[in-house]
């Protein structure tokens, strides 16, 4: 059983599956469970300034995406922050924290874009003993509407102006939850670092409308015949997310900047691949929401698995790990030629991956009257299509040329590594030297 | 009720009401929506499907599941009825593990198919429950065609002929239409009088005319049809039985399986069908598969197969094979009846076992017997009542092309017209290529 202990910006926590800052962590009674159940951390779910309590809609907060079988594929919110008073959130934080010494207990904030609103929240904070603070920058509805959340994590200004405001007003660790609703992440990652940021957590919610009501002609959620934004996450949202961790692990800008990892962490293999890009450790909601705390139990067997089997002892040995692999497309080796191959045994002669090629791509499977599948090397140019929509896994693999073997379809050998930046199609070539 | 399974000889009411309710209620239930949507999502959507090639009427059966899967099941029912008029019998009743299912790429690949049939019963069912008719007929072209049988063949060819604009007049012998739907189908099959309303359904096209009734040879001759009709179209099935040619056959309680499971069918009350407390029934197709269940279901104690090869040799699919041994129905093969004993009625039967020979099947010296209070026979059906004056091939009526016979505008199709394979879908196919190959003729008439 491999050592999931994880320390995070200083943080400690047992493993690194923290719940990220929603309804799950809304209250000590779900925390508590969150904690008997396995998890290692918890985000609490985001305190606004002190006054009248938050108020919610009262019609449906959540719309969604399914599969066939009604797997929950993506979940779409309109819910805002914590509706509760601010000083039952705080006392019950205090109590949970004293209880559960060694798990991370962070809490989530948004307050208006004041240094003064910043500041009181952040002592009534520290009263509690928590661990660290997360500042919520990514709210991407509601809340944006009154100039937090996402209005403020849209401006890489403001999220630098702010994170100071923090990191001079406390002692606490700052994490800094950044909105994918933006052209680029590395702009207000950047701007979290100059601003003193311990680390960032990545994603927030992504602007969404998850369907339209084809009798009422409204968005889902529908409250009353009309219907917003909401932010969508789940499983849907996790390649979105981890080419965001990506960007910024893989910025020299931001490289070695702690990243808590957000986005459709589903299962312990989502969570070592956002890992693998670089989090330190890896934030849960949408799977704890479909199917309670539980899950947990998995992504601990499977992560211990996992490291075991690689001869890890440490999470940090997986942390990063694939972010030197992560390039520019300029740089992909050009001369890397591979083949589809269908393996007739294992082929059920369902002929998708003929449509596909036939239909849509390169003309390069042939389909013989008895239902025998081929690949035209003459005509293959390696796409993968057929790979992807052959529903039997294995079935269909790329094959790599060997070293010198000649690629049917071009007529040339096999060759040495060479990129676009040498290509001479590439009209800003760099002459040879 | 004073009769039970162990009630000697022939009697009704072995089994009370509710029993015999549970036992002759719908044997494979309709999905519902959600079970739908979880069965069509497994459908792969395979190019140039074989589970397309494998269906005797060519459904396009990807793009009917793909409209399942979509939330339009009466778009799918459409696709489905465009090729088989009949998609509601056929759903309940085609061997699917020998067609689509059977061809069916999941089958291949874990040895679960796609529901296709079930799929289409889905399907099929909420169109026809939503009342109304998906298609609408041509202007009247002024022809008329006689179809004679209104079981699989004759109802598919009239209503295509009827959606072309043909004026149809479809007689049947007995009093309802349906053939073999209505009169030859294992009841729990097609429950709640599915056949009639289906029958029902299909007239609403319009444009034909029912005549009950009326048999070729008995209300009329083949050439007063022709002289009556521009086209005539024989789906007249198969009438007859073969006989087992044993002494003893004209015992009493020796009879065609196909007479037991027509009372059956139409008997208003099961608890007064009398059923034998140990029954035999010798043949290895539907007939006696369907007959053999049913008994079994009645409440008879004892009911057997036996069937003259191999059990994999049996017409009847092993999904039916399975469903008799399920039902309590002992199945022997490699046996043939050698003699039938009894006084007034049936008592024992003997039956040899056989071997494959130089010369076909032999009798082994071996022998064994079963006690039967009644012997349903299941070994082949033929042409019935007056010879039509048409040339035959072998015992059915000799074909061309689309169901062309022997004398011109004359068709024939279905179970008496050589060829196909005794499968309803396969009668269906038929009637509705000939009603093309009619409406060809009398357009370049």
């Amino acid at each position: 059983m491999a050592d999931l202990n994880t320390t995070f910006i200083g943080i400690k926590s047992p493993n690194p599956f923290w719940l990220a800052s929603a309804p799950p962590t809304d209250k000590e009674y779900n925390v508590r469970r969150a904690y008997q159940a396995g998890w290692g951390g918890v985000v609490w779910k985001t305190l606004g300034e002190d006054g009248p309590p938050v108020v919610n809609v009262n019609g449906p907060r959540y719309g969604a995406i399914w599969g066939a079988d009604r797997r929950l594929l993506g979940l779409n919110n309109i819910e805002l922050i914590t509706d509760r008073p601010l000083e039952v959130n705080l006392r019950e934080i205090k109590q949970v924290k004293r209880d559960w010494r060694d798990r991370a207990l962070v809490v989530s904030l948004m307050v208006p874009c004041t240094e003064d609103s910043w500041k009181a929240i952040l002592k009534r904070v520290e009263e509690t003993d928590a661990d660290g603070v997360e500042l919520n920058f990514g709210c991407p509805h509601g809340m944006a509407e009154r100039g937090m959340g996402s209005a403020v994590g849209q401006v890489p200004e403001y999220i630098e102006m702010v994170t100071r405001w923090c990191k001079e007003n406390t002692r606490m660790p700052v994490i800094v939850k950044l909105t994918p609703n933006i052209a680029d992440i590395r702009k207000p990652a950047e701007a979290a670092l100059r601003g003193g940021a311990d680390a960032v957590s990545l994603i927030n919610t992504i602007n969404s409308i998850t369907s339209v009501d084809l009798d009422l002609f409204a968005p889902q959620p529908t409250l009353d015949g009309k219907g917003t934004h909401g932010g969508y996450c789940g499983p849907a949202v996790k390649p979105i997310a981890l080419n965001m961790v990506a960007e910024i692990a893989r910025n020299p800008a931001t490289r070695g900047l702690p990243i808590s990892g957000i986005g459709g962490v589903t299962t312990w293999r989502d969570a070592a691949e956002f890992m693998a890009l670089g989090a330190g450790n890896v934030q849960v909601c949408t799977a704890v929401m479909t199917y309670g705390f539980k899950i947990v139990q998995e992504m601990i067997s499977g992560l211990s698995d996992y490291m075991d089997a690689k001869g890890f002892t440490s999470t940090s040995d997986l942390v990063g790990r694939a972010v030197p692999n992560v390039t520019d497309w300029q740089y992909l080796n050009l001369n890397y030629v591979t083949k589809a191959v269908i393996s007739q045994a294992d082929c059920i002669k369902c002929g998708r991956c003929y449509a596909a090629c036939e239909d849509t791509s390169h003309q390069a499977i042939a389909m013989s009257a008895d239902r025998v599948f081929t690949v035209k090397e003459e005509e293959c140019v390696a796409c993968n299509l057929c790979v992807d929509v052959c529903p039997v896994a294995g079935c269909i693999t790329m094959r790599e040329l060997a070293p010198g073997e000649v690629d049917k379809r071009t007529g040339r050998a096999t060759a040495a590594y060479a990129n676009w930046t040498t290509h001479p199609n590439n009209p800003s070539a760099r002459a040879a030297e | 009720m004073t009769n039970s399974q162990l009630t000697p000889g022939v009697a009704a009411g072995r089994l009370d009401a509710a029993h015999l309710a549970a036992n002759f209620a719908d044997v494979a239930p309709p999905l519902g929506m959600y079970e739908a949507r979880v069965a069509a999502d497994r459908c792969y959507f395979c190019f140039d499907a074989p589970c397309v090639t494998a269906c005797p009427t060519s459904i396009d059966i990807p793009l009917f599941i793909r409209q399942i899967a979509t939330d339009t099941p009466e778009a799918a029912a459409r696709t489905i009825f465009a090729q088989n008029i009949l998609g509601g019998t056929c759903a309940r009743v085609c061997p699917t593990e020998n067609l689509c299912e059977g061809a069916c790429v999941r089958e291949a690949a874990e040895g679960k198919p796609v529901e296709i049939g079930a799929l289409q019963r889905f399907a099929t069912d909420r169109l026809m429950a939503a009342g109304g008719h998906p298609f609408t007929r041509a202007a009247p072209t002024g022809r008329k065609v006689a179809v004679v049988g209104a079981g699989p063949a004759g109802l598919s060819c009239a209503h295509r002929l009827a959606l072309l604009g043909h004026a149809v007049t479809l007689y049947d012998a007995r009093p309802k239409a349906g053939g073999l739907n209505e009169y030859g189908l294992a009841a729990y099959k097609v429950p709640g009088g599915f056949a009639q309303a289906e029958v029902e359904w299909l007239l609403k096209i319009g444009g034909i005319a029912v005549v009950s009734g009326w048999a070729l040879g008995r209300e009329g001759s083949l050439d007063d049809l022709r002289a009556g009709h521009d086209a005539v179209f024989l789906g007249i099935g198969l009438g007859g039985v073969n006989a087992l040619g044993l002494a003893g056959e004209q015992l009493d309680q020796v009879l065609p399986a196909t007479d037991f499971i027509r009372e059956l069918r139409q008997a208003s009350d099961l608890a007064q069908l009398p059923v034998g407390r140990d029954v035999v029934v010798v043949g290895g197709g539907m007939t006696a598969i369907d007959a053999a269940v049913q008994s079994k279901l009645l409440g008879a104690e004892n009911v057997t197969i036996v069937y003259r090869r191999s059990q994999a040799e049996m017409p009847a699919s092993r999904h039916e094979q399975d469903h008799a041994t399920a039902s309590g129905v002992k199945i022997i093969p490699n046996a043939a009846p050698v003699a039938i004993f009894g006084a007034g009625a049936v008592r024992e039967v003997e039956f040899a076992y056989t071997r494959p020979g130089p010369k076909g099947l032999e009798l082994t010296s071996q022998t064994f017997r079963l006690k039967a209070d009644q012997l349903f026979t299941a070994i082949g059906q033929r042409l019935a009542g007056t010879p039509v004056p048409l040339a035959l091939d072998g015992n059915k009526i000799a074909v061309t092309g689309a169901g062309r016979t022997s004398l011109p505008n004359v068709w024939a199709g279905g179970d008496c017209a050589v060829g196909g394979d005794d499968l309803t879908v396969t009668a269906v196919a038929e009637g509705r290529d000939v009603a093309m190959d009619i409406h060809a003729s009398l357009k370049g008439a």
